[in-house]
């Protein structure tokens, strides 16, 4: 905790007895804290208040005497006096109650909301108990899908703005409106636009009475059937937090619980529903082993466990440490996790471990830099800058906190992204660097923040500018060829970064930059090199993007190369007994990553490759490698909750594992916020929890390894022992924080520089900038454009969608159909160019292979380029791109 | 108008109006009486939309005066005219317009054309018969107080209007009336014209602020109060009617003390009131300010004539549809807002609805309530739900099957709108409806749809139970006299 202001308070009088109120604070949320609730249906805490219902009626006297107030909307003064249980009060509240009831079908008992519903609970306790209205009711047809997933039910609607508020002000998706007026007004969507809204299900959570409902969770429970676990959302690194729903051993919904710090009870619709795919009945029941590749039959059979893990043991007792590799781990609580670095590094010995897939952050980065939490990249008044995915489409809900800082709290948004995200419109300054020079924009952008190397660049004359540099003509010759190459840049010119530079010179309430992988089809290390460059700005905190569920967490619990809990290299692992004695032994020397892994096993020197709930050939950003990897490695092991396309292909042996929702343990989100994950259900079949299948493995291979490692608290006790940086990581902070988790110190967080990497600069990668008259450098040719581009050329961009081809969304009855088609995007400015008619079915081809695709024109496309999404259905763009390339040019013919 | 009062009942004959009589035939509803004429003075001309007629009858003379003058004195000048407010509020514009915080620019000043109250139909008579002299108004304003923006707001059902402020903007911008650089100096104005899209809502100016920028006409929260503050777009806003603007070209040319001279010390000036209903001579009459009494405008020889032959007076609305309703004992009252407000109603947009004796005073109260439950904006729930349930049950007692409980159930709804217990008008008690009304609601339209229930209720109580005992079903539709039977 920052110290805070001295807090200064309103004092106000709730039905006679002295309450203290926060300046600016509405009344109803005053008199909550003091205990006094006020029945509302439209306000909500995280949203401006409207004032519709007139539920809150109170009397107030702000010195004129008593008057009916909508305490949702009077902000408390000092003196004021309010009475919440006059006369007057009850008889309006009573009044709103009827008028809301006369039109309600009263149809509880077939209501999905009965039990849990506002409307219901207000009524019995301040509601008349008779009805004077008999005339007929209002009448709609019912209920009307007004999404893939979500219901209508206008009958039972009391018009309340909640779920239109939300999606206008909140989600910025204003797909549902008022329409008509008076006694006809009623919610919904303009004619052929359905509200197709990533956050629609909030909607549904939000409701007052039970007209928003959503297809998961329709006509399946009773809410006092219901019991529930507050436990955090896998699906993407924020670790929204969320309560997890359960009846007869199922889990059937997932709500957002409102911690202040992360997700403010918001939820995307796919850490809302994704649980469907828990449920599916694809879930690995039991162990399954084939035969090796070659022989004949290539059928799996059921094993037992025991088979199953002593087949696993056997492989890995034959093979030699630098032969074993580990892929994937981001799915794993932090206890799975480190018992997996565990068994991986401290018991076969082998570093040649990565949880990420090629597609992530240098561990070195995300472990390294100075941290921010969400909070920061939202304090009001901040800045922020993005170099990273498109927070709407890969981190949701932190896209909705950034969204509100930015249109509430006076946040600014520079953005470097290769295409127009879901904030652009609303940033200050949009840089669309070509592929392949990002690092050199971010440098450009960087130098430029130094107004007296911005200046000197800018004079005529080199030398004349080196003079008025003095001391820092090295950046100012820098600036200089930094800005050559990112000018080049399609949607950048000089001004542009300049004006960029300058409103990051200007940050006043602190700056953070919100650091991610952008197109997958530039390579990782164009990362490491704009980080280096943005530590240069002063004070600059940094918030990982990273993709996978518990990224973070994999990455603190040693899951990538040269790196063990603690954020430590081998190399600084003390002599004698490592890591507190816990460990038996440590690998010999640093590993490889992921794609040496692959690459290693392409050559057939990897014998037993373990895929911890990874499936290369659709998320590496090789397929091609991947696949020849997958074929390569010897024995392949999985651990997963699904067989997918990789495990078809090549495993030998499957170890089926318990789901987020069926094992206790933790979550690390992209913060370092360490939160709970609870079991509510038992596995399918005889799943077992990840942690437990290392635990049994490391029994196998070392006996006593793992003695007392039981249940995931002792494992956490263990981690909390062997790593500094989880040291607060106790029981007691756990409960105390249940709801918003305990903040693992990042670098920089004490003040200390350089962090964990002792001060060094790192290295520049060994890439070259991209070559800035393009691939073939054709400028003898009058009619290419001046990109360097020939006819029909373009670079490829591929970033990742919420809705994709991906395994889990697959078994999400709610979600499947909802992966756009493939897209071949480029900006309209290059419709000529592309020598197909916009529309037509293409195939995108590189050097390294094509997918189909329908070409489409996208203004927020920069000319140039061509974006597909990572994983569209049936059209993966890991066959386009070859690992290690910096750019990736594609054509587009006709088929 | 042609047609009978909004409150229903039997269908008076139209009066004659080709045959002089006061009625112009090119300015249908208009009366020109004996008086003084300081804004209908050019109605009297079949052309007096045209700029042509307009410069030949002083006009822009007024804009030339303001120019001559600093901003600050032509604001000095209308502060101390005590010029009111002719919207329904009755606000002093000078005073209105000092509520513009300095500093906070581009201020904007927005006309509010939107007249929809029930009985109202002056300002679509300003807007089509004198265009230049609201667009004068509007100058006026602007140089004033030191705006250059000013969005005139056109009712969307009043075409004609619409065409000639068009028209006439087009005629001012090219003789260099409006635009950069007016008369030559240096003082610039863009005005626009916009027009709404049928909500009675939106001559609230907050929910017409909304309108005008594209959203929902929905009242805006309060505080702030004045659009003043927080405005169109979130600046600081001028809204003012347009008849109150349309006063400032006389204004400025004869001055406030010329201005005083007419109506009374506290309402001074002239108004112009629409008279509607059972009489021998309805019309727009413009009347000197404050020092008329209803009696003499509905009876008076020079106004509206009494009622039509053979009928008594029954009830009349006092400021149109939203008002409270008076009676016989009422009469003496002066058209001014004060000693209105005091027995209990308000002067409003100065409509003024006249019953005669042949009137159904439940059916005439349904008429009003079915009014405001259509044009309730949805937001509240109270006069969402309730206008319509009142006129439901109103409708109910109409079609004879109405419940002796009826009566204390539509009270007790009009109470959970406009909650009581009212504040007794200095008046009388018994009649008097709650003025100002307490509210359930943002805005006053619910209370508006409780006023005539309750005022008829109080007064004709026999009425109700008449109808709920003996179950006859009343004729809901009117029938225009002389239309085929």
């Amino acid at each position: 905790m920052t110290a805070t202001e001295p807090e200064t308070t309103v004092e106000i009088t709730v039905d006679g007895a002295a309450v203290d109120a926060k300046p600016g604070e509405m009344l109803i949320a005053a008199c909550e804290r003091s205990g006094t609730y006020i029945p509302r249906f439209c306000y909500h805490s995280r949203m401006s208040p409207v004032g519709m219902c007139r539920m809150c009626l109170v009397e107030v006297d702000t010195g004129r005497g008593f008057a009916l107030q909508p305490s949702c909307m009077v902000p408390v003064s000092e003196g004021m006096k309010v009475s919440t249980e006059s006369e007057a009060a009850k008889k309006a509240q009573d009044g709103v109650l009827e008028f809301l009831l006369i039109n309600h079908p009263l149809d509880c008992p077939v209501c999905d909301k009965g039990g849990e519903c506002p409307l219901q609970d207000q009524t019995m306790a301040y509601g008349p108990g008779e009805t004077r209205f008999v005339e007929e009711k209002r009448h709609f047809p019912k209920p009307i899908a007004i999404s893939e997933t979500v219901f209508l039910d206008r009958e039972r609607c009391i018009l309340c703005d909640r779920c239109t508020r939300f999606a206008d002000e909140v989600a910025g998706d204003a797909l549902i409106h008022f329409m008509g007026r008076g006694n006809h007004t009623e919610v919904n969507t303009f004619t052929g636009e359905p509200f197709a809204s990533y956050f629609s299900g909030n909607t549904v959570q939000i409701c007052p009475v039970g007209a928003l409902t959503a297809a998961p969770y329709r006509f399946k429970a009773r809410p006092w059937d219901l019991t529930e676990s507050l436990s955090t959302a896998w699906v993407d690194s924020l670790g929204s937090r969320v309560a997890v729903q359960a009846s007869r051993n199922r889990v059937l919904r997932v709500l957002g619980a409102d911690a202040d710090a992360v997700n403010w009870g918001w939820l995307s619709d796919k850490e809302r529903f994704g649980f469907e795919a828990l449920n599916s009945e694809a879930r690995l029941p039991a162990p399954k082993i084939r035969a090796e590749a070659d022989s004949d039959s290539r059928e799996f059979r059921r094993a037992g466990w025991g088979e199953a893990l002593e087949a696993v043991a056997d492989a890995l007792r034959a093979a030699s440490p630098e032969r074993v590799a580990v892929l994937g781990g981001a799915r794993l609580t932090n206890e799975a996790q480190y018992m997996w670095a565990k068994l991986a590094k401290g018991v076969v010995g082998t570093d040649n471990v990565d949880s990420q897939l090629g597609d992530g952050l240098d561990p070195r980065l995300v472990l390294g830099l100075p941290r921010a939490t969400i909070d920061d990249a939202c304090r009001p008044g901040g800045t922020v800058l993005l170099v990273g995915p498109d927070p709407k489409e890969e981190l949701p809900t932190l896209y909705l906190r950034l969204r509100h800082a930015i249109v509430n709290d006076g946040v600014r948004l520079v953005e470097v992204t290769p295409h127009a995200t879901g904030l652009s419109h609303l940033a200050e300054h949009s840089l669309r660097p070509r592929p392949g020079t990002t690092a050199e924009l971010v440098r450009a952008l960087v130098l430029a923040t130094d107004p007296d190397v911005l200046r000197s660049a800018a004079m005529e004359e080199p030398v004349l500018g080196a003079l008025a540099a003095g001391s820092k003509s090295d950046r100012v010759s820098e600036l200089r060829a930094a800005l050559t190459t990112a000018e080049t840049s399609f949607g950048t010119d000089r001004a542009g970064i300049e004006s960029a530079a300058r409103a990051l010179s200007g940050a006043q309430g602190g700056l953070v930059a919100v650091l991610g992988r952008m197109s997958l089809a530039e390579p990782a290390d164009i990362l490491d090199d704009a980080a280096r460059d943005l530590s240069r700005l002063p004070s600059v905190r940094v918030l990982p993007a990273l993709r996978r569920g518990n990224a973070m967490g994999a990455l603190e619990a040693g899951l990538a190369p040269d790196l063990v809990p603690g954020r430590m290299r081998l190399e600084e692992v003390g002599d004698g007994a490592p890591l507190a004695g816990c460990w038996p032994r440590l690998p010999a020397s640093p590993g490889l990553d992921a794609s040496g892994i692959l690459r290693a096993a392409a050559r057939g020197d990897i014998d037993v490759l373990v895929l911890l709930g990874a499936d290369p050939l659709n998320d590496f950003v090789d397929r091609d490698l991947a696949y020849r990897g997958l074929r390569g490695a010897s024995v392949v092991v999985a651990v997963d909750l699904f067989e997918n396309d990789s495990v078809s292909l090549a495993a030998r042996i499957v170890l089926p594992a318990a789901g987020p929702t069926e094992c206790d343990g933790t979550f690390t989100n992209l913060e370092g916020r360490v939160s709970i994950m609870s079991r509510k259900v038992t596995p399918p079949g005889t799943a077992r929890a990840d942690w437990m299948i290392a635990a049994d493995l490391s029994e196998r291979l070392e006996p006593g390894s793992t003695d007392g490692l039981d249940p995931p608290q002792a494992i956490r006790a263990e981690l909390a022992r062997v790593s500094e940086v989880h040291a607060p990581l106790t029981e007691e902070a756990l409960t105390q924080n249940h709801l918003e988790g305990v903040l693992l110190a990042g670098v920089g967080a004490t003040g200390e520089a350089g962090g964990w990497h002792g001060g060094k600069e790192w290295r520049r990668s060994r890439r070259q900038a991209a070559p800035v008259t393009g691939p073939a450098g054709r400028e003898d040719d009058p009619e290419a454009p001046a990109e360097g581009l020939n006819e029909g050329e373009f670079l490829l961009v591929a970033t990742r969608t919420m809705y994709d081809d991906g395994m889990m969304l697959r078994h999400c009855p709610s979600s499947r159909d909802l992966a756009a088609a493939a897209a071949a995007r480029i900006n309209p400015a290059d419709a000529d160019r592309a020598g197909v008619e916009v529309g037509a079915a293409v195939r995108v081809v590189s050097d390294f292979g094509h997918i189909e695709a329908t070409l489409t024109t996208d203004a927020g496309v920069p000319a140039g380029s061509l974006r597909v999404d990572w994983l569209a259905p049936g059209a993966p763009a890991n066959r386009l791109i070859a690992a290690g390339t910096d750019v990736t040019v594609v054509r587009v013919e006709a088929w | 108008m042609g047609t009978p009062s909004a409150a229903g009942g039997h269908p008076a004959p139209l009066p004659d109006r080709s045959a002089g009589d006061g009625y112009l035939p090119h300015a249908p509803g208009y009366v020109l009486n004996d008086g003084p004429k300081l804004i209908t003075g050019r109605f009297v001309h079949e052309d007096s939309f045209t700029l042509a007629r307009y410069e030949s009858t002083g006009g822009y003379e007024g804009l030339r005066a303001a120019l001559e003058m600093t901003p600050a004195a032509v604001h000095d000048e209308v502060r101390s005219a005590t010029l009111l407010g002719r919207g329904g509020a009755g606000f002093p514009a000078g005073v209105k317009w000092g509520f513009l915080p300095p500093g906070k620019h581009p201020y904007y000043l927005v006309v509010n054309g939107d007249e929809s109250e029930p009985g109202t139909y002056k300002d679509r008579l300003l807007m089509e018969r004198d265009p230049h002299q609201l667009i004068e108004g509007c100058l006026i304003a602007c140089y004033a107080l030191g705006l250059q923006q000013c969005f005139l707001y056109v009712r969307g059902e009043m075409a004609l209007a619409q065409e000639r402020i068009a028209a006439a903007l087009n005629e001012a911008y090219e003789a260099g009336y409006v635009g950069r650089g007016i008369c030559g100096r240096d003082f610039s104005v863009d005005i626009v014209m916009a027009w709404g899209a049928g909500a009675y809502i939106v001559g609230e100016e907050t929910a017409l602020i909304e309108s005008l920028e594209g959203r929902r006409g929905m009242p805006r929260l309060k505080p702030p109060y004045f659009p003043a503050a927080v405005g169109l777009y979130g600046q600081p806003t001028i809204v003012n009617n347009v008849e109150t603007l349309s006063n400032l070209p006389w204004l400025m040319v004869n001055g406030a003390d010329a201005y005083k001279g007419f109506g009374s010390e506290s309402s001074p000036g002239t108004r112009m009131f629409a008279v509607s209903g059972h009489l021998r001579r309805p019309g727009v009459y413009e009347v000197e300010h404050g020092v008329t009494t209803f009696r003499e405008l509905i009876y008076g020889d020079n106004f509206c004539r009494g009622i039509r032959d053979g009928h008594e007076l029954k009830m009349f609305i006092p400021g149109g549809g939203s008002a409270p309703w008076f009676f016989e004992d009422h009469l003496d009252l002066p058209l001014e807002a004060r000693p209105v407000g005091a027995a209990g109603s308000m002067l409003g947009s100065g409509a003024i609805v006249v019953m005669d004796d042949t009137t159904d005073a439940v059916r005439a109260a349904w008429r009003v309530v079915k009014f405001f439950a259509r044009e309730s904006c949805g937001k509240c729930t109270p006069c969402r739900e309730g206008t319509t349930w009142l006129e439901q049950i109103l409708r109910r007692i109409l079609d004879g099957e109405g419940r002796p409980s009826d009566i204390d159930l539509l009270l007790d709804i009009g109470d959970n709108i406009s909650p009581g217990p009212y504040p007794v008008a200095a008046h009388d008690g018994a009649d008097a409806v709650p003025f100002p009304p307490r509210q359930t609601t943002i805005c006053p339209l619910g209370p508006s749809a409780v006023a005539p229930v309750v005022s008829t209720i109080r007064r004709f109580r026999e009425e109700y139970e008449s109808k709920i005992t003996r179950r006859d079903p009343i004729p809901l539709e009117v029938v225009p006299a002389g239309a085929p039977q």
